[in-house]
């Protein structure tokens, strides 16, 4: 004890002025890393949108592209489309990350192999597992419609992306199979790092195993189920690669989520001002957001004692 | 444990949600396979008939032909994946290390703006990144996929090997400090390799969001046919009015392969690995 005090006392004297400093030098090349990649871009997106910057000119509009975007009912459909997409998917990938994540965890024989195979979506580029769900949605060839025929769930050929509401659903199934499997390994992972004293004590006082799930592995899990779900919300939210590759948007924008609209008005159109106003929206409502969501995160880490 | 013990039902019920849930999983790549194998007189065939008697490779020799960059396209990938890998860790390390160990002021301010950038994609901010490339002289070039990829890593990276560095004990660290050797030594000496299995889960997880999400940048900010990775190389042959689909996806299991077969020798050591640091918190 006494050993330990006087070297921490030494350290912390040899510490005192240079800590600080230390500290900083070791941080400083990400921070500006950042800075140059993020923040400053950052600065100049919300600079942009109060212009109405394009190819050629760019001049100083004040306010009139956000005026633009609030008086329009199709940016309106856009930014509740975009809500839509993110909850569905979310408590999709989240709930059948779950089950996944419970069923891998059983003691039975083969779980490791399990484990192994459902990795793939997650690792692959996701464009290229976008091509293959392309592939499966076609109408007259492919894997879903006929599949779908033969058990008599539609009469004839569908093409599953030419329908605003079925490629809504589509798109959602391939957001779900990109984003489960990191979902399942992060819920697994968190589920065998809880104490098994605990079930044991459940289990001899004769809980059951439906009992032991709801009152032990949640509880305990649940600050990474917050914390990994306002993640996949952020990343559902801005979720690029597999609308475009599917929909591009479409049919008739029944696919065009803020993040599409913002890149295609951008990238597509060159209305760089237009398009930034688009991007400033994203930022600031994902930032409301997740502000809601740590204060969220916060009652629960409190809640079940974590720090 | 007598406790771990299923029925018979419980099992049937266990492995019966696995395979359910491994179908949705695994049916694409299923798809894929069998679609590279069949030709397309059987493709382009109405109704639907899964098998087919003339099943071959035939794809995979005429893929070379119909995506002759195919190689280089794989190559890319793999650099482009490993080089963002590298460039992140050198950032990463030491931050990490000054958030695991050293107090000081705005600590938690500037992790926190590190973390903020998680909200931005760089889909968001394309149009001003666009004129920095420009400006860099970077368009056109390895570099305009791997500056924005490291950017939007490094946060990442940081959190979960803070997470790591946290649980490695402070005491080895203290006595070489005691005994007169510098900061920089203790972390290079001391703590870097106790950290390395901490580093392989970081630098893997940081290479997966490399080579996952490459797509965007890599069509905004390059043009060179022989620069662009996989991804981005294949998509450019879908949306034509005929699509060899045999050839594509032979195309695509045969670039995601080589990724793939290191992966599933490294998962197991992952998915222990992400218990050890992100859970924590």
């Amino acid at each position: 004890m006494a050993e330990a005090t006087t070297g921490k006392m030494v350290t912390s004297t040899r510490r005192g002025l240079s800590e600080s400093w230390f500290a900083w030098v070791m941080i400083a090349p990400a921070m500006i890393f950042i800075g140059v990649i993020v923040a400053w871009p950052l600065l100049e997106t919300i600079r942009l949108s109060f212009t109405d910057a394009d190819l050629g000119s760019e001049n100083w509009v004040g306010t009139a592209n956000y005026e633009k975007l609030f008086a329009s009912a199709k940016f309106m459909d856009v930014i509740s489309r975009t809500f839509l997409w993110m909850v569905l998917s979310v408590s999709l990938k989240l709930i059948v990350g779950l089950i996944g994540a419970t069923l891998l965890n059983a003691a039975v024989p083969g779980r490791a192999l399990f484990r192994a195979l459902i990795m793939p979506p997650w690792v692959i580029p996701i464009a290229i597992g976008c091509i293959g769900w392309l592939w499966l949605y076609n109408g007259h060839f492919g894997f879903v419609s006929g599949m779908a025929q033969r058990f008599g769930l539609i009469d004839g050929p569908m093409e599953f992306l030419a329908y605003k509401n079925s490629a809504f659903i589509s798109a959602i199934v391939t957001d779900v199979w990109v984003g489960t499997p990191m979902v399942s390994l992060f819920f697994l992972a968190a589920m065998q790092g809880v104490s098994r004293d605990l079930y044991e004590a459940a289990w001899v006082d004769g809980a059951g195993r439906w009992y032991r799930f709801r009152r032990i592995t949640i509880p305990q899990i649940m600050p990474v189920i917050v914390s990994m779900s306002l993640l996949s919300a952020i990343w559902t939210f801005n979720s690029f690669d597999i609308i475009y590759i599917l929909t591009q948007g479409g049919p008739r924008g029944g696919t065009t989520t803020l993040i599409i609209d913002t890149y295609k008005t951008a990238i597509g159109n060159f209305k760089f001002g237009e398009g930034a106003a688009r991007a400033v929206v994203i930022v600031v409502l994902l930032s409301i957001f997740s502000l809601l969501y740590l204060n969220v995160l916060n009652r629960v880490n409190k809640h079940y004692g974590v720090k | 444990m007598l406790m771990d013990r299923y029925t018979l039902l419980q099992k049937i019920g266990i492995y019966a949600g696995i395979a359910l849930f491994m179908t949705f999983i695994l049916l694409p790549f299923v798809e894929m396979f069998r679609t590279s194998l069949s030709p397309m007189s059987h493709l382009f065939h109405e109704p639907y008939e899964m098998w087919s008697d003339k099943f071959s490779f035939d794809a995979y020799s005429a893929m070379w032909v119909k995506v002759p960059l195919l190689g280089r396209y794989i190559v890319n990938s793999i650099f482009v994946a490993t080089a963002v890998t590298a460039i992140t860790m050198v950032f990463v390390v030491p931050a990490a290390y000054a958030y695991a160990r050293l107090e000081f002021p705005f600590k938690s301010i500037s992790l926190g703006i590190f973390l903020a950038v998680n909200m931005f994609t760089g889909a968001v901010l394309l149009i001003p990144l666009y004129r920095v490339m420009r400006t860099l002289g970077l368009l056109n070039t390895y570099w305009a996929m791997i500056i924005p990829g490291v950017a939007f890593l490094i946060p990442t990276g940081i959190w979960l090997l803070r997470g790591y560095l946290e649980k490695i004990p402070r005491e080895l660290e203290e006595a070489a400090y005691v005994d007169g050797a510098s900061r920089i030594y203790t972390l290079r000496r001391v703590v870097l390799p106790l950290a390395v299995p901490g580093l392989i889960v970081v630098g893997v997880s940081v290479f997966i969001g490399a080579y996952a999400q490459q797509y965007l940048f890599a069509v905004t900010f390059n043009q060179v046919p022989e620069l662009q990775p996989l991804p981005a190389g294949l998509n450019q042959f879908i949306g034509y009015q005929t699509v060899e689909w045999n050839q594509m996806m032979a195309a695509a299991l045969t670039g995601v392969l080589p990724v793939m077969v290191v992966f599933l020798f490294l998962q197991k050591y992952l998915v222990a690995g992400l218990t050890a640091g992100a859970v924590k918190e």
